[in-house]
């Protein structure tokens, strides 16, 4: 191997218990010092707990954890931070009005009571050449790039010393070029004989970045190997434990009349910045057209455009020849719209209510007795959407925050496409959840395209996108970058349209 | 904090803990209060007993007992309904006066007027002065998003300096020193329905308030877009449901209840309109919405024991000397222990393994 | 007003009417200035105390309850005692306490805040009457007084005209109040302790997992809260009625939740908004001593209105703490 020194971190039996779930089970890790270890596993495979506990978040409920030789308790990240274990988390530990030295002096283990931005400026001039990075320390957390604020992330965590660092999902807000940049700063703290470990789900980057990888699978190890002696299908294997077939078998389906259609539709984001230019495209009856692109390029803004969350500055929508301008979510009850949200907890479903009183939501108008509610109208009517979408709950009065997330999705849908709607956003509709859920939404997804509806699928699981849609459209900052016929796709293709080069394609592009 | 042990969530309370809970909370906090009993050198037990049978135990303490009941029961369901919606009405205090205020002009100006026109009137108008008062910190949330919990304490104030100034100068009785209004029409008094007693035509008002909010929480379709509202009104916009004009209803419900409270300390205790209208019973009832997990059953139940407590404390004090305002030490602490209890039923405590 | 009445003793002796009348004018303004300072003490006290809690995230309802409970426990315990600032001192122990109960609430239970606070300020107006009655005798319905805090006389400062009255010459706590301003500004913006207390207010996640204790820094802030904001009420009693009377405050509580908003959480703004509600109520007092007939309750209503203006023009830019409301838990 290219130098791997000692054993740093020894893992051993690591149990981690929720409510219902045991998401460590008995896992045993260990890294050495100079490697790059990947942790691969699907969502929920219980890499990330694996890792909070070893950076103290967590207190794992049995184990032993050795680090450099010595066994530690790990009460909170400070415990971790004095060990020289750092992590950088999918969502960001920043703090958007300050700016990245205030950032900085937060972890930093100065003693003083005194706040001295200077001497941390410096520390971080040179952290950066060190390693090519590139970090304005003056520059506030909320002006910068996402991107850049992972930098900043890396900064901090070089800045308090860390020699194991960990690292989760990083690459899932990159485009293909910033992940270079990524990986060759790993590889300059690899040469130092930092530990790195990396969390993802994406077999082939794992496969170029890792010295040894280890498959997690339902909360246990299934093996760890050398990246040089394994491949894509096996790494597969070992995830999902059987043969994953990489593209469902999609019917083949007449493309119909067109359903819905944006003409050079504008839009603002919430700091009132551009997140859409001049969007145009068109989606027919009877087909899946996935919209692919790094978050944060202006999807979340096309969804709330779509159900009239949001007003476009520029541009008109056209609902069935219908010209639209702005619509409240009231009209789109009555345009048969069926919308699955990003953030299902937030605004896919009402998590205090009852599951019966979430799945009559759209509809309980019409289960009424005069001001009242028809209670037992509205128990038939819960129980049979229970039964078709095999959501799973102890009874319909139980409040839906007991179900897990598969199970919420699930009641989502049912709410949504037990109106049969033409039109369907769906908006990440399988992120995070396990893999049968995921193939369940994805099943009925399709069958809703062989029913005719017109789906927009927008989904930052490329996979997804290729497996699904009949049409692809590739967003970046807010642009359509293009729109490629899924059976003709290449992925290299769909990689340099991500990261801002347009196709000229056969349908028109922005 | 590094503590051997963490707190994890638990699955939803069933209902019998749910409704055990605030009574043990009660209970508690009557404990806790006894140590500031026992300061005052009185035995607890016997000053409690005295409070409870005081208020319990004969006709007068029974119906003074009813008499209090009537603007904190008002109270209670005011909070509750707008908490149901979450919106944050601590200002049932100042909807109060506005309702006094607006009943009282109706009800000096129509001096000679039967019964049956003012009365009906002075509620009307008494209503409709809560609902603006309340429509006002709506609006203000709704349209420009203005936090409902500072605006409609701001109100409080606001309107009790309004009152003060209006009892001091405008409207001040020619008659007395006291800053208040000139006695309200004879024809505008309440009818007492016990005689001997000053149980008065506002108590069974205020439940039927209570009946008309228990069809609007437990039955009404209404009351089921209230609660989506309030527990996510992301979501609720999403599906089509009109969030704002939800919660402006709403808060112009519920300011009208409490403007009612006012409207019936006005014409069946007090006949004038006084600064001190109210002994703080719009915050009472923010006590009485929680300790009732806003359900009208709960609600009706925990002003009732409020009631109790606060006529009890007087009779305690006159017997035992233990200073009146334990009542509100004792209204204070509930609420706290109620919290505790509260906690209990979300989260349980697990020592962990090392 | 002894410097204005040595003034006047002077004017009259030259019998010169218009000079008597600027005079009198400016001994008013001067007196009405030199007030504004001390009416404005409880609101510094309080607002500074409420400016560390909401930074840290959480809104202290409890605000009302803690002064009242300070301008009791200080009064009765420097009547006892017969030592203000022994007064003062206890004072900022009971509403330490309640600061705690308040974190115990809000933080380690995560309740809903408005909730908390309004309990702790019920229970808090409560037990500050409670043991009022029971801690002094009253005489024909008044309590009696304590002595307030002798106004100090700073050499040199203190004679100059127009300032030395105004600024140079107040009770000790006065003084206490305007460093209490500054060193808060200092911590705030210079220290790594005020860099903690932004960062746990702003995102508490954030602060969790560089290795910062969430919960004892908010605690810290709320006993802070609890302690400045009992001081404040100990003046009120001590200092300004010398005695205490059953809801004294009249809201004072309330109008530095207010001055919070008003002074975008910062210490030397606060101080400001301070000084102008504190002036709004001494001119009014100060007309109503001299006769003249105002409607001083529609004077008192204007902080609560100013409030709500500022409100509305803060919400849209949204300076709050971003984690205001927000109770912490580390999804476990």
């Amino acid at each position: 191997m290219m130098g791997t020194g000692g054993v740093v971190v020894e893992m051993k039996g690591i149990v981690k218990r929720f409510p219902g779930v045991v998401a460590n089970d008995h896992v045993d890790l260990d890294l050495r010092s100079g490697e790059i270890h990947a942790l691969l596993g699907e969502n929920g495979a219980g890499k990330t707990t694996l890792m909070n506990v070893l950076y103290g978040l967590y207190r794992a409920d049995e184990g032993i954890i050795t680090v450099n030789g010595r066994q530690v308790t790990l009460g909170s990240p400070k415990d971790a931070i004095d060990l020289g274990i750092g992590m950088i988390h999918q969502h960001f530990a920043l703090i958007p009005p300050m700016s990245v030295t205030e950032n900085i002096m937060l972890v930093s283990k100065s003693e003083g009571i005194l706040t001295n931005p200077k001497q941390v400026e410096e520390a971080v001039s040179e952290l950066c050449e060190r390693y090519s990075l590139r970090v304005d320390p003056k520059a506030r957390i909320w002006q910068l790039s996402v991107g850049e604020q992972q930098r900043v992330e890396i900064a901090k965590a070089l800045y308090v010393g860390a020699n194991i660092l960990i690292l989760d999902e990083p690459t899932a807000v990159l485009t293909p070029q910033e992940t270079d940049q990524l990986f060759n700063t790993l590889r300059q703290m690899k040469k130092e004989g930092k530990a790195l470990v990396f969390i993802s789900h994406k077999l082939d980057e794992v496969l170029a970045i890792s010295d040894r990888i280890t498959v997690l699978r339902k909360g246990k190890v299934v093996s760890t190997v050398d990246a040089s002696q394994t491949g894509k299908i096996e790494l597969a294997k070992m995830m999902v434990g059987r043969d994953v077939v990489f593209r469902l078998s999609k019917a083949t389906v007449q493309k119909g009349a067109e359903a819905l259609r944006l003409e050079g539709v504008s839009a603002l984001d919430d700091r009132g910045l551009q997140a859409l230019k001049n969007v145009s495209f068109s989606m027919f009856e009877g087909e899946v057209l996935g919209v692919a692109g790094v978050a944060g390029n202006g999807q979340r803004q096309l969804a709330q455009v779509l159900t009239g969350m949001r007003k476009p500055t520029a541009g008109r929508i056209f609902i069935k020849g219908r010209g639209i301008t702005s619509f409240t979510p009231a009209d789109l009850l009555e345009l048969n719209f069926g919308y699955i949200p990003e953030d299902r907890i937030d605004s896919g479903a009402i998590l205090d209510l009852s599951v019966n009183d979430n799945l009559i939501l759209k509809v309980y108008p019409s289960l009424t007795k005069g001001l009242f509610l028809d209670r037992s109208a509205v128990a038939k009517y819960a129980e049979g959407l229970i039964r078709e979408f095999d959501v799973v709950t102890p009874s319909g009065d139980s409040p839906a925050k007991t179900l897990s997330g598969g199970n919420i999705q699930r009641l989502i849908l049912a709410r949504e496409l037990s109106l049969e709607p033409r039109i369907i956003v769906a908006s990440q509709p399988t992120r995070g959840l396990d893999v049968g859920a995921t193939e369940d939404i994805r099943r009925k997804l399709l069958a809703e395209r062989e029913r005719g509806s017109a789906i927009l699928l927008i989904s930052e699981d490329l996979e997804e996108i290729m497996s699904l849609s009949d049409r692809i459209a590739v967003l970046y900052e807010g642009r359509i970058m293009g729109i490629v016929p899924a059976d003709r796709a290449k992925i290299e293709e769909i990689g340099l349209m991500m990261a801002g080069t347009s196709v000229k394609s056969d349908e028109e592009a922005g | 904090m590094d503590l051997p042990f963490k707190v994890e969530k638990r699955p939803p309370a069933p209902l019998w803990l749910r409704v055990t809970a605030p009574i043990i909370s009660v209970v508690a906090a009557l404990a806790v209060c006894s140590a500031f009993i026992l300061y005052a050198g009185v035995n607890p037990l016997y000053g409690y007993y005295h409070l409870f049978a005081g208020a319990l135990g004969s006709t007068l303490g029974l119906s003074e007992t009813f008499v209090r009941f009537c603007p904190l029961l008002f109270c209670g369901v005011a909070v509750a309904l707008a908490f149901t919606a979450k919106f944050w009405n601590i200002g049932a205090e100042g909807q109060l006066y506005a309702g006094g205020l607006a009943a009282t002009f109706f009800g000096v100006s129509f001096i000679g007027a039967p019964s049956a026109l003012i009365i009906p009137l002075m509620f009307v108008s008494g209503f409709l002065g809560g609902a603006l008062w309340a429509a006002i910190p709506a609006l203000l949330k709704t349209k420009l998003k203005v936090d409902d919990v500072v605006t409609t304490l701001m109100g409080n104030w606001i309107i009790w300096y309004f009152t003060s100034y209006l009892l001091t100068g405008p409207w001040k009785n020619p008659v007395t020193v006291w800053p208040e209004s000139p006695a309200i029409a004879p024809t505008a008094e309440f009818p007492i329905l016990v005689p001997g007693t000053r149980i008065h035509l506002g108590i069974p008002v205020a439940l039927f308030c209570a009946f008309i909010y228990f069809l609007i929480y437990a039955r009404s379709s209404w009351g089921y877009e209230l609660k989506a509202i309030g527990a996510n009104p992301k979501a609720s916009n999403l599906m089509g449901i009109n969030v704002t004009r939800g919660l402006v209803t709403v808060a112009i419900l519920s300011g009208g209840i409490a403007g009612l409270a006012g409207v019936s300390e006005l014409g069946g205790i007090h006949h004038h309109m006084k600064t001190d209208l109210s002994f703080g019973f719009g915050y009472t009832g923010i006590v009485i919405a929680m300790l009732g997990g806003l359900h009208p059953i709960g609600v009706t139940a925990a002003a009732f024991l409020m009631s109790v407590i606060s006529t009890g404390s007087q009779v305690m004090y006159r017997v035992t000397g233990v200073p009146y305002p334990i009542s509100q030490v004792i209204e204070g602490m509930t609420l706290v222990c109620l919290l505790l209890g509260v906690f209990f039923t979300e989260y349980r405590i697990r020592r962990t393994r090392d | 007003m002894p410097f204005a009445r040595g003034v006047l003793h002077r004017v009259q002796d030259q019998e010169d009417e218009r000079l008597s009348e600027l005079v009198i004018t400016l001994a008013f303004v001067v007196s009405v200035l030199a007030m504004t300072f001390r009416m404005a003490v409880p609101l510094i006290f309080g607002t500074v105390g409420e400016a560390f809690a909401e930074r840290s995230g959480v809104l202290n309802l409890g605000i009302e309850g803690m002064m009242l409970m300070g301008a009791s426990v200080g009064y009765l315990v420097s009547y006892h005692v017969g030592d203000n600032w022994a007064g003062v001192a206890a004072a900022a122990l009971a509403g330490a306490s309640m600061g705690l109960l308040m974190a115990f609430l809000t933080v380690t239970l995560g309740a809903q805040q408005h909730v908390a606070g309004i309990g702790t300020t019920i229970v808090g107006s409560g037990l500050s009457f409670y043991i009022f009655r029971l801690g002094v005798p009253l005489v024909s319905g008044i309590p009696p007084t304590v002595t307030p805090f002798p106004e100090l006389n700073i050499p040199l400062l203190t004679d100059i005209p127009v300032l030395g009255p105004v600024l140079f010459h107040h009770q000790a706590l006065v003084y206490v109040a305007l460093t209490t301003v500054l060193i808060s500004a200092f911590i705030f913006y210079r220290t790594r302790f005020g860099l903690i207390i932004r960062a746990v207010g702003e995102n508490p996640r954030a602060a969790d997992t560089a290795g910062i204790d969430v919960f004892r820094v908010r605690y810290i802030c709320l006993i802070l809260a609890g302690a400045l904001t009992a001081i404040g009420g100990s003046w009120l009693s001590i200092a300004q009625s010398r005695f205490f009377l059953p809801g004294m405050t009249y809201g004072r509580g309330w109008i530095c939740i207010a001055l919070v908003v008003f002074g975008y959480w910062s210490p030397l703004r606060i101080l400001g908004g301070a000084l102008l509600f504190g002036g709004i109520d001494a001119l009014q007092l100060s007309l109503q001593a001299v006769g003249v007939e105002i409607p001083y309750q529609l004077f008192l209503m204007l902080p609560y209105v100013v409030t709500i203006l500022a409100l509305i023009t803060v919400s849209r830019r949204a300076k709050a703490p971003a984690a205001l409301l927000k109770p912490y838990r580390r999804e476990e």
